[in-house]
Parts: C-alpha cells; sequence; structure tokens
C-alpha cells in the first residue's frame, strides 16, 4: 500500500462522521427544526455502538443499536420542541450536554476495554487495484453508506414527493398547515431522521475510526457537522464537499505535524476547524442562492391554530 | 341536523351553514352563522375586520372546527375535519395572504396542493393548459418568490382549479391588483360560474360586488345582520349594514397655502441596488412636495414602496446627501433621528415589529420615536437622561383622546391594541409632534373603517395645517379620497405626478401597470 493510498484512505474515514451527521441535520433543518443536539446524539450513538458490539461481538448488531439509540435521543428533542413547542436552540444545547454526560456514565465500564472493529470490505481482485483498489473497494461499510445516504437524500429532497412536501413545511409552516399537509407529523419524522444518521456517524467513531470508547470521543465533530450545513447552503453536494476538505486537511496537519514542521501544533490542530470554514463560506458569497436554499421556517415554533 | 336534512333535495343550494359558532377563548369570533350558496352562483361575504369573514371561511374550509353549528354540502350534512378533505368535497381555496413557497417553483407550489402523485411535468402541462383556458398565463418554472403579486395569485387560482371545485372561496381577491388585473379577474371568475361553478366572494370593495355579485351577506361583529341582492343595493346601503352606521365623510378644504413656496421635501434621482434576492432596485426616483400638499404614491405591492420609504427616513442612507433633501437642508447621508429633528416624521407599513415594538408599553413606544426630537420634555436629569414616566404618560393621553384610541388598560403593550387602534396611535404619535414633513405607508392597511375614516382626515388636516405629506398605498380609493397629486410606482420607477382633478381610475390603473413603458416597448418592438 503506498503512501498515497494510505492517505487517501484515512481522509475518508475522517470525512465519513462528519459526512453522516450533517447529511441527517441538513434534512432536519430543511424540515425547519434547528437540532443543535448532534454532537449529543452522536456520543449516545457512540456509546451504544461500542456497547452493544462489545457484549455481542458483533460490529453490525453494534451499528444498529447506535441508529436506534440515535434516533431515540432525537425524539426527546422532538418531544420537548414539537409537541410542548420550547425554544428550539436552549432545547438543543441542553440534548448536547445530556448526551456527553449520559454517555460519559454509561460509558464509564468500558473504558480500556478492547473494541469490536468493523469488517472492511474485501473483493479479491478489485480490492487489489493499484491505488484506488482500497480506496474504492476496500472500506468499511460505513463508508459506502455515507456517499449512498448522499446520493438518496439529494434524490429524495429533490426528486420526489414527500421531499417537498418537507422542502415546504420548511419554507412556510403556516402555509403547509393550510393546504392539510400534516407539520409536526412532517417535523418529527425528518428529527428521527437526523437522529439516525447521528447515531450512524457516533457508531463510526467507536467502531472504525477509534474502535474503542474514550469519554467525549466526538470531541466537537457535531459542531463542525452543523457548521457544515449552514455554510454549505443547505446543500447535499456542498456538505460532501466540505466534509473532504474537512477529513483531508485533518490528515494533513497530521503528517505536517510528523515530519516536523516549526509551526505550533495548536496552530496546526484548528487549521481543519479553520480551512473548512473558510472555503465553505467563501463558496457560499453568493447570497441570493444561499437565501433561496435557506429553510425560512427554521427554529421558528410551529402551533396548529385549531 | 334537522335544518339541513328537512331542506335535502328540496333546495338547489351547494352549501348550508347553520348555526355556525367559533369562540376563541372569550372571544366570539363567528357566532351562529347561518349561509347558503347556490350552485352557479357569485355569493359575496361583506363586512369590516374583525366581523368574523374569515374565521367563518376557514371553518368551511376545515382549517378551523367550529365551536358547534353544522356545514352542509350538496344536502348531506359534512364534518370538514381538514383542508385535504376540503379539497375533496370540492371545496377550493384562495387564500388573502397566500400561501405560496417563495422557495419552490409554480409547479413545485401547484403540485403540493394535489393529493395524487402526478409528476412535475405534467402538472407544468396542465397548469398551462388552465392558464390558456382562463386567460392566467404563469410560467410553471418559475421561483415563487419572483412573482409579482398578481402572478402568484394566478397560481393559487390555477392550483385550486387543477382540483376541479364545485365552490371557490376568494379572499380579498382584488386587494392586490391593480384595477386591470382585477378586471382580467372578474372575466375569470364569469366564466367559471358560466360552467355551474359557486364562488364564495369575500370583499370589503363595494362597487365590484355590485358589479359581480348575485347575492350578498352582511357580517358584523360575527353575526348575518342582513342579506341581499348587491345589485339593488348602492354602495354606501351596503356600507351602511357592513358598519352599522354611517361613515365619515372626509372633508378637504382647498389648499391654502401659496404654491410658490419651495418644497419641504425633495428626492433628487434616487437609484439604489437591489439589497436582498427579493427586494427592489430604485431608478432615478424624483419628487417634491410642497407645504400643504398631500401626495398620493399608487402601486401594487412589491413595486418598490418599501424601499422608497426606507430611504426617505433614513433607514438605508443614500451615496449623496443631496438626494433626500428635508425643508431645503441636504438630509440624504443622515440617519433617521437627524431627519427626525429638521421637523420630519415618518409612519412604516408594519406596525408591530417596525412601528411598534410589540411587548412594549404605549409610552415606551411613545418616547422611541421621539427621544431624538423631545428629548427636553420625556427626558430629565442632564446628562442621564432619565425617563420621565409623568410627561410620557400626558402625552400619551394626549394622543389616545386625539386619535380615539380604544384600548382596555392604563398602558397595555402595543400588542393588546387591534391593528386599527395601534395604527391610530402610531399617526397621533408622529402627529403630535406636528411635523412639517410626514411620510406614511399604507396608513389604513387592514384597519376597519372608522378608523380608516378617522385617519385620513386627520392626514388631510395636518396637510392643510401647511405640512407636506407623503401617503404611500395601494388602496386606490383611498388616494383618490385624500390626495392633492398621485404618482404610481411600477418596477421601481416613480411615474410622473398628475393633479387630482385629472385623475380617474383608468388612468390610475395605466400607470400602476407601467403602461407608459410597456407602450414604448411595443412601438420600439414593432420598428
Amino acid at each position: 500500500m503506498g503512501m498515497f493510498e494510505a492517505i487517501l484512505l484515512t481522509v475518508a474515514t475522517a470525512a465519513t462522521p462528519l459526512l453522516i451527521a450533517a447529511m441527517g441535520e441538513l434534512v432536519v433543518e430543511r424540515s425547519g427544526v434547528l437540532n443543535l443536539g448532534v454532537e449529543g446524539m452522536m456520543i449516545m450513538g457512540a456509546v451504544a455502538g461500542f456497547g452493544v458490539a462489545q457484549l455481542t461481538g458483533s460490529a453490525w448488531l453494534g451499528m444498529f443499536a447506535a441508529i436506534l439509540a440515535g434516533a431515540a435521543f432525537s425524539l426527546l428533542f422532538g418531544f420537548l420542541t414539537l409537541t410542548l413547542v420550547t425554544n428550539q436552540v436552549a432545547t438543543g444545547l441542553a440534548l448536547t450536554l445530556l448526551g456527553l454526560g449520559a454517555s460519559a456514565m454509561i460509558g464509564e465500564s468500558f473504558v480500556g476495554l478492547p473494541g469490536v472493529r468493523m469488517q472492511s470490505l474485501n473483493i479479491p481482485v478489485l480490492t487489489d487495484l493499484p491505488v484506488v483498489g482500497k480506496f474504492l473497494f476496500g472500506q468499511d461499510p460505513i463508508f459506502y453508506i455515507s456517499i449512498l445516504l448522499t446520493i438518496g437524500v439529494t434524490w429524495f429532497l429533490f426528486r420526489t414527493r414527500a421531499g417537498l412536501t418537507l422542502r415546504a413545511v420548511g419554507d412556510n409552516h403556516t402555509s403547509a398547515h393550510a393546504l392539510g399537509v400534516r407539520v409536526v407529523r412532517v417535523r418529527y419524522l425528518a428529527v428521527m431522521f437526523g437522529g439516525a444518521c447521528a447515531g450512524l456517524a457516533g457508531a463510526q467513531l467507536s467502531l472504525v475510526y477509534v474502535p474503542q470508547w474514550v469519554e467525549n470521543m466526538t470531541s466537537g465533530r457535531g459542531w463542525i457537522a452543523l457548521a457544515l450545513v449552514v455554510f454549505a447552503s443547505w446543500r447535499p453536494w456542498r456538505i460532501l464537499a466540505g466534509a473532504y476538505l474537512f477529513g483531508a486537511v485533518t490528515i494533513g496537519q497530521l503528517h505536517a505535524q510528523a515530519l516536523g514542521i516549526g509551526i505550533p501544533s495548536q496552530f496546526m490542530s484548528s487549521l481543519p476547524y479553520l480551512a473548512t470554514i473558510i472555503v465553505l463560506v467563501l463558496i457560499s458569497r453568493n447570497k441570493r442562492l444561499t437565501l433561496m436554499n435557506t429553510p425560512t421556517s427554521l427554529g421558528k415554533p410551529f402551533v396548529p391554530d385549531r | 341536523m334537522t335544518s339541513i336534512s328537512d331542506k335535502n333535495g328540496a333546495g338547489h343550494s351547494l352549501l348550508e351553514a347553520a348555526g355556525l359558532t367559533k369562540i376563541f377563548g372569550s372571544l366570539k369570533a363567528c357566532d351562529g352563522i347561518d349561509l347558503t350558496i347556490g350552485t352557479g352562483e357569485i355569493h359575496a361575504l361583506l363586512g369590516e375586520n374583525g366581523a368574523g369573514k374569515s374565521t367563518l371561511v376557514k371553518m368551511l374550509f376545515g382549517a378551523l372546527q367550529p365551536t358547534s353549528g353544522e356545514i352542509g354540502w350538496k344536502g348531506k350534512a359534512v364534518a370538514v375535519a381538514n383542508p385535504a378533505m376540503a379539497r375533496s368535497l370540492g371545496i377550493g381555496m384562495v387564500f388573502q395572504h397566500f400561501s405560496l413557497f417563495d422557495a419552490l417553483t409554480a409547479a413545485e407550489n401547484i403540485a403540493l396542493s394535489l393529493d395524487e402523485k402526478t409528476d412535475l411535468n405534467t402538472i407544468a402541462a396542465k397548469a398551462r393548459d388552465i392558464g390558456r383556458t382562463y386567460g392566467l398565463p404563469v410560467d410553471p418554472d418559475a421561483l415563487v418568490g419572483d412573482l409579482s403579486v398578481g402572478e402568484r395569485q394566478r397560481i393559487e387560482i390555477i392550483r385550486c382549479l387543477l382540483q376541479n371545485p364545485d365552490l371557490i372561496i376568494l379572499d380579498e381577491p382584488t386587494s392586490v391588483l391593480t384595477p386591470q388585473e382585477a378586471d382580467l379577474l372578474f372575466v375569470t371568475l364569469e366564466r367559471l360560474k358560466s360552467e355551474g361553478k359557486s364562488i364564495l366572494y369575500i370583499s370589503h370593495r363595494l362597487e365590484e360586488v355590485r358589479r359581480l355579485c348575485d347575492r350578498a351577506t352582511v357580517l358584523r361583529h360575527g353575526k348575518v345582520v342582513g342579506q341581499c341582492d348587491p345589485r339593488q343595493e348602492t354602495a354606501s346601503s351596503l356600507a351602511r349594514m357592513m358598519v352599522g352606521s354611517d361613515i365619515h365623510v372626509i372633508e378637504r378644504r382647498p389648499n391654502a397655502a401659496p404654491a410658490t413656496q419651495s418644497a419641504l421635501i425633495e428626492v433628487n434621482g434616487l437609484s439604489q441596488k437591489p439589497r436582498g434576492p427579493f427586494s427592489v432596485p430604485l431608478h432615478d426616483i424624483r419628487l417634491a412636495v410642497n407645504p400643504g400638499e398631500i401626495l398620493g404614491i399608487a402601486g401594487v405591492a412589491g413595486n418598490g414602496q418599501g424601499e422608497l420609504f426606507e430611504a426617505i427616513s433614513g433607514e438605508v442612507l443614500q451615496e449623496r446627501p443631496d438626494i433626500v433633501r428635508i425643508r431645503g437642508k441636504d438630509t440624504g447621508r443622515s440617519g433617521i433621528s437627524a431627519r427626525r429633528r429638521l421637523g420630519a416624521a415618518f409612519v412604516p407599513e408594519e406596525r408591530l415589529g417596525h412601528g411598534a415594538v410589540p411587548n412594549m408599553s404605549l409610552t415606551d413606544n411613545l418616547l422611541l420615536s421621539r427621544y431624538a426630537t423631545d428629548g427636553k420634555v420625556f427626558l430629565g436629569g442632564g446628562a442621564l437622561r432619565l425617563l420621565q414616566q409623568s410627561s410620557l404618560v400626558l402625552a400619551a393621553k394626549r394622543i389616545v383622546a386625539q386619535m380615539d384610541v380604544r384600548k382596555s388598560a392604563e398602558n397595555p403593550d402595543a400588542s393588546a391594541l387591534s391593528g386599527g387602534n395601534l395604527q391610530k396611535f402610531l399617526i397621533g404619535r408622529e402627529l403630535d409632534r406636528n411635523p412639517a414633513v410626514l411620510v406614511v405607508n399604507q396608513p389604513t392597511w387592514g384597519v376597519d373603517a372608522g378608523a380608516a375614516a378617522h385617519i385620513r382626515q386627520a392626514l388631510v388636516d395636518l396637510a392643510r395645517s401647511g405640512s407636506a405629506v407623503i401617503v404611500i398605498s395601494q388602496d386606490l380609493d383611498e388616494l383618490f379620497e385624500i390626495s392633492d397629486r398621485i404618482a404610481a410606482m411600477v418596477h421601481g420607477r416613480l411615474s410622473q405626478s398628475v393633479p387630482i382633478e385629472a385623475m380617474n381610475m383608468e388612468r390610475a390603473g395605466l400607470m400602476m401597470g407601467g403602461a407608459d413603458a410597456a407602450l414604448a416597448h411595443a412601438s420600439a418592438g414593432a420598428a
């Protein structure tokens, strides 16, 4: 395996959790709900994934447990903000704090245990192709899910009737309600999809990226995913680009640090965050396009008048 | 149940509502309303703001559930649980505040209201078809956010017609149209009627109701107060039914100020790029208003009136100071307070959130627009600038008495006042200073007839006392009633102003539609 190939693989591994979490949050925000609890749902997915994989020995069961955990955790957010109409920003922040705390408690006995690593794909001949073989045909299942997710979300949002309804709810919930769309139900489904994605992203961390449990192991990736959604102007392919840019700079600066470049390591470690935000700000400069794609009802509470 | 099933078979009524009542908290928005709509009939629903018209039609359309009462449809009692059910019964509705989605295309907007799963291309083709049949041209691929109000209404109507309804409910459809656009709409409605469809037509424009409708039901304070054939009535007899008393007629004395005086406010060549995706660019706007004069600025919503107001009031500064001149001083680069100190006053369109802070009391709101000009009265304690509550309360009392503001508490929050009363207070807040220049955007939008008459009279009186007044309004009747000159805004351009004596509805309509530009364009194409 060449140096280039190795770098390519690590970039994908670093980018995948961001891509999945951001793609889920994109759907949530397109429906007009701002869930700042991505970090909390992600870490709940990570701990549930690790724990179930550890107990059963199956990484796959761990992954499904993580998806369920994320969705269930997001349901708490949905109940508070959609049914009880609490403030979405405050509730999202609380969800993150709760997730970080609860996962630390649940995972206390997992610290130091060896994890179960999800097996990578291995197709004879194809996987052994030079340069791209490992990248295209030799990665973990969650990588492939993330790519399918990007295609699927794009297709769903812009090519299906249900996606149109979801965008309509995000654009103007009052009008959607007047048309007979069940706004709250659409938002519940979107929030749960976002939770499931965040949970899956967490599983990628604890089953693929670093197959072990470390407290607070999401280390702010949920927040980066949230920023990606906004700076990608709520468009799926820009999220993909942003996530891979983040992954590339993360890995690049690690290699640069290893080579001993005389730049403070703190600055190098902050580079991926900085670079991603700068690039996405630059590509979202077209204000008209950004505003057209911004869900107008984002974060606004909805109470049907009847 | 009895009232509806009894008449089953006997009458040919399409829709029959019996004793419909809706209670919000302690307010009876609708109180035992009976309404019958026949097949192939254009039925007018008349009433002032707050009479219960919107609540009634929302119940018919299933967007609200009645507290009591029942609805009969084609002779059967039905419970309209939601709008989707209303549509499947054959009831369609075109909303007053359009229920369209700005970020979606026209075809996507139409698709959303169709229940069956039709693909977008079929919908676009169908929309074009219906548009051609009924004279409602639209571009299915256009983003709704980019369309004019008239075009948006067409989409709403096409959306409604695609469901092939038997009853179409139109909520104040002409309030956003030019007279010519309204005429086109009437042709469409007549055509629908000739096809046997029924129309429930909500309006407070009495002339068009007399012209178009077969029958009228009049509501006041949530109750039916009369039924009539509008063609047998006069506009004033209908108005009396709606209001319950005669409407105050505006008195207009001739302008006594000598015409030779210099203008109190001038705008010289105001051009401005659009500041957001849906805002309108302004092109070389020029106007001047003399003492004692009211300039009316007509125009369909979204032609740059809001942008013009912001430029004059100082919310948006201009490139050169001489673009806006107030009492001979260049103020194009000065802020709102500086312009106010020169004797100008401004009342924006949006009452809550722009004209007033909803959750602040009337006295606090009073101070917000007056602290710069009347700091000596309302602020004390030297450099500390402490609020002088007593003088604020006195001033608020003066305004309330002057403008006949009706309120439930001594010093309520702005949001607790009804639209008409808050508007009276906001205009009174500026009039109380006796401003030399007053610029007001949509002074009587959503205000009931009594309050509107009061506001208009106050504007006329201010002008006649020697001030210059600019009134931006979409209501042509209002402008005809109070203006000395009328100009129209089209696509961010302001037409020449025309003295009121030389003005009529048709000419106003042509000006609002930008007919001059259209003619020039047509002749250029022919040459």
